[in-house]
């Protein structure tokens, strides 16, 4: 169920550049289910900036009553919202959206998690939910450049995990699609979060393969209301346009128009 | 005595907060939220004879206590309202305003004609003001005698009273609220979004696909309370004001322009729940000024 709540910040720390790891813990950490989701953020208490912030939910942690985001801080409101410190409270609606199926996955096959930048946190959850059924995971994580890359050490734990940087400042140099054509790997579906052209060019590296793909956009109220966040989709589904917060983020590959 | 009834024509009101329309959808979203009998009524998102697809994005930018908007009356058409979301509002107690939207005036009759028959609306909302569309919207809003004619022709054909959301983008207001007073409307609704453009900082192009978009939130707040103030002193009709409305304070304003109802936009995105709290905050308020009801308030600025 959707709720709003004055949550109380227990963890906030920078992990990379501009990268942010906040843990907030409440009431609202039970609601939470799916991988995938979001929270949508009121970063002030003024109407300065006014509108609220799409975070996704990177792990969930409902014995203690958290859960555990990660964003960058790279305009007005994230950097606002980098300045909390624990004690402090954040309104927080959610959990918002569709997230990936994780039933999607079959006890004892193959999942593959591509994630980009900031795309990267949400299959965080994601790989742990699927390893809990007994879905073994492949991570493939794509970043600009070293200063970047984050939670390398918690998807490895979780399994095969592999680091791409565009500068080839660490891992391997290119995208997450270089990568991948050298990997070649076996897996029965695929999970995806991060910029347009990566879905893109998963979607067409791996055509007969099942994959759900997470996506953004310029977001109003961040329940449907308000037709601000939609996207275009393709001409198998019937509906034009779809909204990303309440129809999404998670789509099913080709859905959407990329 | 529910000191917060408000009765305008074909709306009798349990208090006098209603969500704007373009901001709460069909009302199935904010639904999952609170009990929707609570408010005072609902304006549904604009319909149009036919789909609309609405406008490329991004549809949305924020600006300095505000947002631009411009989503381009996306709608699934008049006979799906009809069949789908009209009559899943009758679950709740709370009349329905129909905002009505068109490329000409034959669109606008015919979708007019056709809601008002449905039991739950109660009264139709004009949209003349909708700055986003290429045709249809704020040309009809921008011209008295435009939307004095327009005005008149769906007023023959309603069922229910007629109400006209005016566009702040003219040079006189009061003009434009006159011409529809004579073209028989019923009521004003006012106002609709401030043009307005951001760009890029780093590509210096505009952010909205659609160049321009509707400026709404509180920043345009004394700019809608200005309009008010002027158009209630000229003009015989009752007006449902907005326009950057946040909390019972700023509803208190409106009445004291010269409003008799007031729509919440806007702030529905930054709380989803603000409709009813401010619903609950207005006794005390009431009780702060003395007020018996508050119907006491209106046009207390000019009296």
């Amino acid at each position: 169920m959707i709720k709003q709540e004055r949550m109380k910040v227990v963890r906030h720390k920078q992990i990379a550049d501009d990268i942010f790891e906040l843990t907030l813990i409440g009431q609202l950490s039970l609601e939470m289910k799916q991988p995938g989701q979001f929270v949508h953020i009121r970063v002030s208490d003024s109407f300065e900036p006014l509108l609220r912030r799409p975070i996704s939910i990177c792990s969930i942690d409902p014995e203690h009553m958290e859960f555990t985001m990660l964003y960058r801080a790279g305009g007005r409101g994230t950097k606002l919202l980098s300045l909390k410190q624990p004690g402090d409270e954040v309104d927080i609606l959610g959990p918002l959206g569709n997230g990936f199926p994780v039933e999607e996955a079959n006890t004892g096959e193959t999942a593959l998690l591509v994630g980009g930048g900031i795309g990267v946190p949400p299959l965080y959850e994601l790989s742990k939910q699927l390893n809990a059924k007994g879905v073994r995971t492949i991570h493939v994580l794509g970043f600009q450049s070293i200063n970047n890359v984050f939670y390398e050490k918690q998807f490895s734990e979780l399994g095969e995990t592999y680091i791409v940087t565009a500068d080839g400042s660490y891992g391997t140099k290119g995208f997450v699609t270089d990568l991948l054509a050298q990997l070649n790997p076996e897996f029965d579906v695929f999970y995806s979060c991060g910029p347009l052209p990566m879905l893109k060019a998963l979607e067409q590296t791996y055509p007969d393969k099942k994959g759900f793909l997470s996506f953004e956009e310029r977001m109003g109220c961040g329940l449907g209301a308000c037709y601000a966040c939609v996207c275009k989709t393709t001409d198998a589904v019937e509906n034009d346009y779809l909204k990303v917060c309440s129809d999404g983020p998670v789509f099913p590959r080709g859905v959407v128009a990329l | 005595m529910n000191r917060l009834q408000v009765e305008l024509p074909g709306l009798s009101l349990k208090n006098p907060i209603i969500p704007a329309s373009g901001c709460f959808g069909f009302g199935q979203e904010y639904a999952k939220l609170y009990d929707l009998s609570k408010l005072g009524a609902i304006m549904i998102k604009a319909t149009t004879l036919e789909i609309r697809k609405g406008n490329p994005t991004p549809r949305v930018a924020e600006t300095s206590s505000g947002m631009l908007n411009a989503i381009g009356l996306q709608n699934p058409g008049l006979a799906h309202v009809m069949e789908y979301e009209l009559p899943w509002l009758e679950q709740y107690d709370v009349p329905i305003i129909a905002n009505v939207a068109g490329t000409d005036t034959t669109d606008y009759v015919a979708v007019a004609e056709k809601i008002s028959t449905a039991p739950n609306v109660k009264a139709l909302e004009l949209n003349i003001s909708c700055p986003n569309v290429k045709c249809g919207g704020i040309q009809f809003g921008t011209d008295p005698k435009t939307a004095s004619e327009l005005t008149a022709a769906v007023k023959a054909v309603s069922k229910v009273p007629v109400y006209v959301k005016l566009s702040p983008n003219v040079t006189n207001i009061v003009e434009i609220a006159k011409a529809v007073e004579a073209g028989g409307a019923d009521g004003i609704t006012m106002i609709n979004t401030l043009i307005g453009m951001r760009l890029h900082p780093k590509t210096g192009k505009p952010i909205i696909a659609n160049g321009t978009g509707g400026l709404s939130g509180p920043a345009v707040k004394p700019v809608a309370i200005r309009m008010v103030y002027d158009v209630s002193q000229q003009v015989n009709i009752p007006i449902i004001g907005m326009g950057g409305i946040t909390n019972a304070e700023d509803v208190i304003d409106f009445l004291s322009a010269g409003a008799s109802a007031v729509a919440v936009g806007t702030a529905n995105f930054v709380d989803p729940f603000v409709c009813p709290n401010i619903i609950d905050e207005l006794p005390q308020k009431l009780d702060e000024l003395n007020c018996e009801k508050i119907s006491d308030l209106v046009g207390r600025s000019h009296r």
